[in-house]
């Protein structure tokens, strides 16, 4: 019956088409530069594993706008999950790589959706065990609300409201998919 | 994502599936240990018991650094200092303490099969750091991440090792572990050292040292436990050394590139010549290295909440 649920019942809503997509990150990267005055001293690292492909096109961007190189790392945040106590399988780890050091550079952490704010509280904490940055910025395609930390999006692609069993999926090309962000109206398990 | 027992006993009970996810779990955890801050929080709040019945620095010491750098706290138990002179059972000992909540046993014993043993009286994880002559699978799993690291492949890769194999448990598990992910192993020593069911594994034994370097990618050298002098295994440390050390010469011999490896302490001028085991060729200290990456990933894999 559970199964046969999944395969009727998987009602997806488009809330962000391809341009749409593009032209949010085209925004965010003008703001990154308008708010930071230029690429001096500024770092993007992405949270795998959407966050990462983020980064790089944000990066890309900011080049076509500005012609400055920014340094790109890639944060996984497993190991500094908060239920990693309580689970009882081990989530697969994935690579950590920052090659540079982010001492007294205002880092831009980059993910595809904001939605409980924990994995941008592990993702600062992966951040400062790695250096002492300036100043950490976040950008976000798509917050979602429903926040249970005290965190806010420095830069925001798309404010949409949900609710809470429903899921919010960013499908990118780096992954084989056409660009787009969906709702997916289906009952939420565990954690985020 | 976890082994499928709660311990880690030996490499024999292992699938290839398991043995490539704790490889690929410690190249995360090397990247930590590259770091300024060494540590991460995943063990927060968790116990590992170091308990050592055999001196033993070098693994205890990656087993307490591999905890520490998780953020895990870490108890030294040494028979010597503990109620184990007092006449009380390894099991028991156990127990008391689990009673103190500890999460991993990390264990090394004389005994072949304490692991295993221990690991089925008590509810707590046993990672196996050794146990008589049967297994040490964690020193396996680092010479297979060092080997991965250098050479990438294992189908078709050529494994030299050379030795004692008869009472060594690191080329047991060695050998186990080579022969499933479809390594070619050859087993090299005097006939008194080398054990009569090795054919039944698929090694192919030689009691030549020239004639079986030829064309292999990697030469483990086994120490020569010198306490064992006088046992009748060999006449002479000299004759030994003559026959089966490893000398630059003898590493000419070998694919060109190849690696040296020693699961340590080295006999230098034994076993392995001074000039081989500080040579390019030789991953000695690489293998040390890992050794604390590989055991933060099977301590990782192994603590998954109950």
């Amino acid at each position: 019956m559970i199964a046969g649920n999944k395969t009727e019942k998987k009602q997806e809503k488009l809330v962000m088409d391809a341009s749409e997509v593009a032209r949010a990150l085209t925004r965010i990267a003008h703001e990154i530069l308008e708010r930071n005055k230029g690429t001096r001293d500024i770092a993007l690292v992405g949270i795998r594993t959407g966050g990462v492909h983020l980064a790089h096109r944000l990066a890309k961007r900011i080049q076509e706008i500005e012609r400055g190189q920014v340094p790109i790392g890639e944060l996984d945040i497993t190991l500094y999950r908060d239920d990693l106590a309580i689970r009882k399988d081990q989530p697969v780890l994935r690579k950590t790589t920052v090659p540079f050091n982010i001492s007294d550079l205002k880092v831009v952490l980059v993910d595809d959706v904001l939605f409980t704010g924990r994995t941008i509280r592990a993702a600062m904490d992966g951040l400062i065990d790695l250096g002492r940055p300036a100043e950490i910025q976040l950008a976000v395609l798509v917050d979602r609300g429903h926040r249970q930390l005290p965190i806010k999006a420095t830069y925001i692609g798309k404010n949409i409201p949900t609710s809470r069993d429903e899921n919010v999926k960013v499908f990118l090309e780096e992954q084989g998919e056409e660009d787009r962000v969906v709702i997916l109206n289906e009952s939420r398990g565990g954690a985020p | 994502m976890s082994l499928k027992q709660k311990d880690l006993v030996s490499i024999a009970s292992l699938s290839t599936d398991e043995i490539m996810m704790i490889l690929e779990t410690a190249e995360s955890f090397k990247e930590v240990s590259g770091r300024e801050i060494k540590k991460v929080p995943a063990l927060r709040g968790k116990t590992v018991v170091n308990f050592f019945f055999e001196p033993s620095t070098r693994t205890r010491t990656s087993f307490e650094l591999a905890a520490k750098r998780l953020s895990a706290d870490v108890i030294n138990f040494s028979p010597s200092s503990s109620s184990v002179v007092k006449g009380e059972t390894l099991l028991d000992t156990a127990r008391n303490i689990e009673a103190m909540q500890a999460d991993i046993i990390v264990l090394r014993h004389p005994a072949a099969g304490a692991a295993e043993t221990l690991a089925r009286g008590v509810k707590s994880s046993v990672i196996n750091a050794g146990d008589g002559w049967h297994e040490h699978p964690t020193q396996a799993l680092l010479d297979l991440f060092t080997m991965r690291e250098k050479k990438l492949d294992f189908k078709g890769l050529r494994v030299a090792i050379v030795g004692d194999l008869a009472h060594s448990r690191v080329a047991r598990s060695n050998i186990y572990a080579l022969t499933k992910l479809g390594t070619e192993v050859r087993a090299v020593g005097p006939p008194t050292m080398i054990p009569a069911y090795l054919d039944r594994l698929g090694v192919r034994v030689s009691y030549n040292l020239d004639e079986a370097l030829r064309g292999v990618d990697v030469i483990m050298m086994l120490r020569l436990q010198l306490e064992r002098q006088g046992r009748a295994l060999f006449p002479t440390i000299r004759e030994y050394s003559r026959l089966y050390g490893l000398t630059a010469e003898r590493l000419r011999l070998a694919e060109p590139g190849a690696l040296v490896m020693h699961p340590g302490p080295i006999n230098r001028g034994v076993e392995i010549a001074p000039e081989v085991a500080d040579s390019f060729s030789s991953v000695i200290l690489d293998q040390v290295a890992n050794g604390v990456a590989v055991r933060m990933g099977v301590l990782y894999l192994l603590s998954g909440g109950n």
